[in-house]
């Protein structure tokens, strides 16, 4: 991808997202739609986040067990990084990769349908801000969400950890406890949110974006699901690491 | 009234209207006629600000609508109904909630004035009791009704419809222009319609551009039609040897 195409996209966006802030024409509607999107991203999305969160708390365990195995390093101390590697790297980014799939391709093809079958003309053509209607509500639906989504994530990565530490006999039940009650840092819960709701932010424009500009036909709506879902992944990595360095 | 000054439209290489000089008045029915691919949709795209022209300008009255801040253009649009050549009608939704989606968008009448208003649209374009069904569920010529109901239930001052009857029987087709017609002349708003339909452009041609080739090739009205010595009229218009009969014989009349 040229320089040239990127500032073409990143202009067309930064467009898009100026004309979305703006006052609703009608609050009920804007509220409605938001409650819809809450809906489809927090509960939709509730099992698989947690599904995800079980197994990434449980390998994180499994590995550091292995990892530390014959050194000096006290047991319990899996615990404690269980906590801190899910708090701050895994449940965020983890969750809203995934997120990104999900959500994001669902956006990117909703909104990229409407805009084929001219849905958002006909909205145009009556006077509303079809830019603010579509995006809107999902933004601030995800960023409600999504945080805490990701909180939810980390805590059950935890319970996950101890899942596999504990019954299994790697270590007492005394310890992961003690491990994960260890060295407790606030900043990181900080990191946490700051991280979900960029991630939040990034996964659900990307995809509108993605979607309100689609042209041609099902080729195109296809590839435009995938963009959507690639950007995003890109771009959360990569604000992954900005925060990581701003941040620490 | 609407008008367009030397109205200049090309997709790239292709040019498609090529000064388009017009107007558009109120009270009428303004047709747009053509041959398929002639350039109608893009016209009324261009209209409405769908498409921006090339070159050239459109006005609403004395409003310079080519550039408008978003803000005022929307103020217009709010005005404005129209119904697309595929009906956009929202696929996810009910025939109600269609047409109630502008009411519920930009007025705050009680929901009792919302489904009474629904309902009068809905009688006006003969489907009564169709509300819960969704589009998917009913005919195409169904849709476009439900589409011109969903253009009208602002009572919009400015109403632009793309074939309003194609697709439909020619009863239908009948009360749908009827019902154009009577709407025009009640609010005087301003009406652009593509048709190709014969009867449209006998019935309610008050105002007939003709387009052909990117330019407009005849202008007139209903009366004019069959009196013109136009080639190119005459060839879209009475197509057929019988269409072409008839007129002789209408004219010796
Ligand atoms: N978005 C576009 N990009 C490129 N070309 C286009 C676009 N829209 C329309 N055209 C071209 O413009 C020409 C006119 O199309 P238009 O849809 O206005 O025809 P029409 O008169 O409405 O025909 P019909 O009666 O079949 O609906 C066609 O040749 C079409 O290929
Ligand atoms: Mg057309």
């Amino acid at each position: 991808m040229g320089i040239s195409k990127f500032l073409y996209h990143l202009g067309r966006y930064v467009l898009m997202m100026r004309t979305a802030i703006a006052r609703p024409e009608k609050l009920s509607m804007y509220y409605r739609e938001t409650l819809r999107q809450m809906n489809d991203i927090g509960i939709g999305s509730l099992v698989i986040v947690g599904l995800i969160a079980v197994f990434i708390g449980a390998v994180t365990a499994v590995q550091f067990a292995y990892q530390l195995e014959g050194s000096f390093v006290p047991r319990y101390y899996i615990g404690y990084i269980v906590r801190d590697s899910t708090i701050i790297e895994l449940a965020p980014t983890i969750s809203c990769l995934v997120l990104a799939g999900k959500v994001g391709s669902n956006i990117a093809a909703e909104i990229g349908g409407m805009r084929q079958k001219e849905h958002i003309d006909a909205m145009e053509i009556m006077g509303v801000n079809t830019a603010a209607y579509l995006v809107m509500p999902k933004v601030i639906a995800a960023l409600f969400v999504i945080p805490m989504l990701v909180a939810l994530a980390a805590f059950i990565s935890i319970i996950g950890g101890y899942l596999a530490s504990v019954p299994t006999g790697l270590m007492s039940d005394a310890e992961y406890v003690l491990g994960v009650r260890s060295f407790f840092e606030q900043r990181n819960i900080t990191m946490m949110f700051v991280k979900s709701l960029v991630f939040a932010f990034i996964l659900t424009t990307v995809s509108c974006y993605q979607g309100y500009y689609v042209k041609g036909g099902s080729i195109e709506l296809g590839r435009a699901s995938t963009n959507a879902v690639v950007f995003s992944d890109i771009l959360i990595l990569l604000a992954d690491y900005l925060i990581a360095i701003i941040l620490t | 009234m609407i008008r367009t000054e030397n109205v200049f439209k090309s997709f790239g290489e292709a040019e498609i209207l090529k000064g388009i000089s017009t107007e558009f008045y109120s009270g009428q029915t303004n047709l747009i006629i053509g041959r398929s691919g002639a350039g109608k949709t893009v016209l009324l795209k261009l209209l409405v600000g769908l498409l921006s022209p090339t070159s050239g300008n459109i006005w609403y009255n004395d409003v310079d609508f080519c550039n408008l801040n978003k803000k005022d253009l929307r103020a217009i649009r709010m005005k404005v109904g129209m119904l697309f050549q595929a009906s956009a009608l929202f696929d996810s939704m009910t025939v109600e909630q269609n047409i109630r989606f502008p009411l519920d968008m930009f007025t705050n009448m009680t929901k009792k004035e919302k489904l009474d208003r629904v309902n009068y649209c809905l009688e006006r374009v003969s489907l009564e009791g169709v509300n819960d069904k969704y589009p998917s569920e009913t005919s195409g010529g169904m849709q476009k009704r439900v589409g011109i109901a969903r253009a009208i239930v602002l009572d919009p001052i400015y109403l632009f419809c793309d074939e309003p009857n194609s697709g439909l029987d020619p009863k239908t087709s009948i009360v749908i222009d009827e019902l154009i017609r009577s709407i025009t002349e009640e609010k005087q708003i301003t009406t652009v319609i593509n048709t190709h339909d014969m009867n449209s452009v006998m019935e309610i041609g008050d105002n007939i551009i003709l387009l052909h080739q990117g330019e407009v090739a005849w202008r007139g009205n209903k009366t004019e039609v069959l009196e013109s010595e136009n080639q190119i009229l005459r060839d879209f218009i009475f197509a057929s040897p019988f269409l072409q009969r008839l007129r002789d014989t209408a004219l010796e009349k």
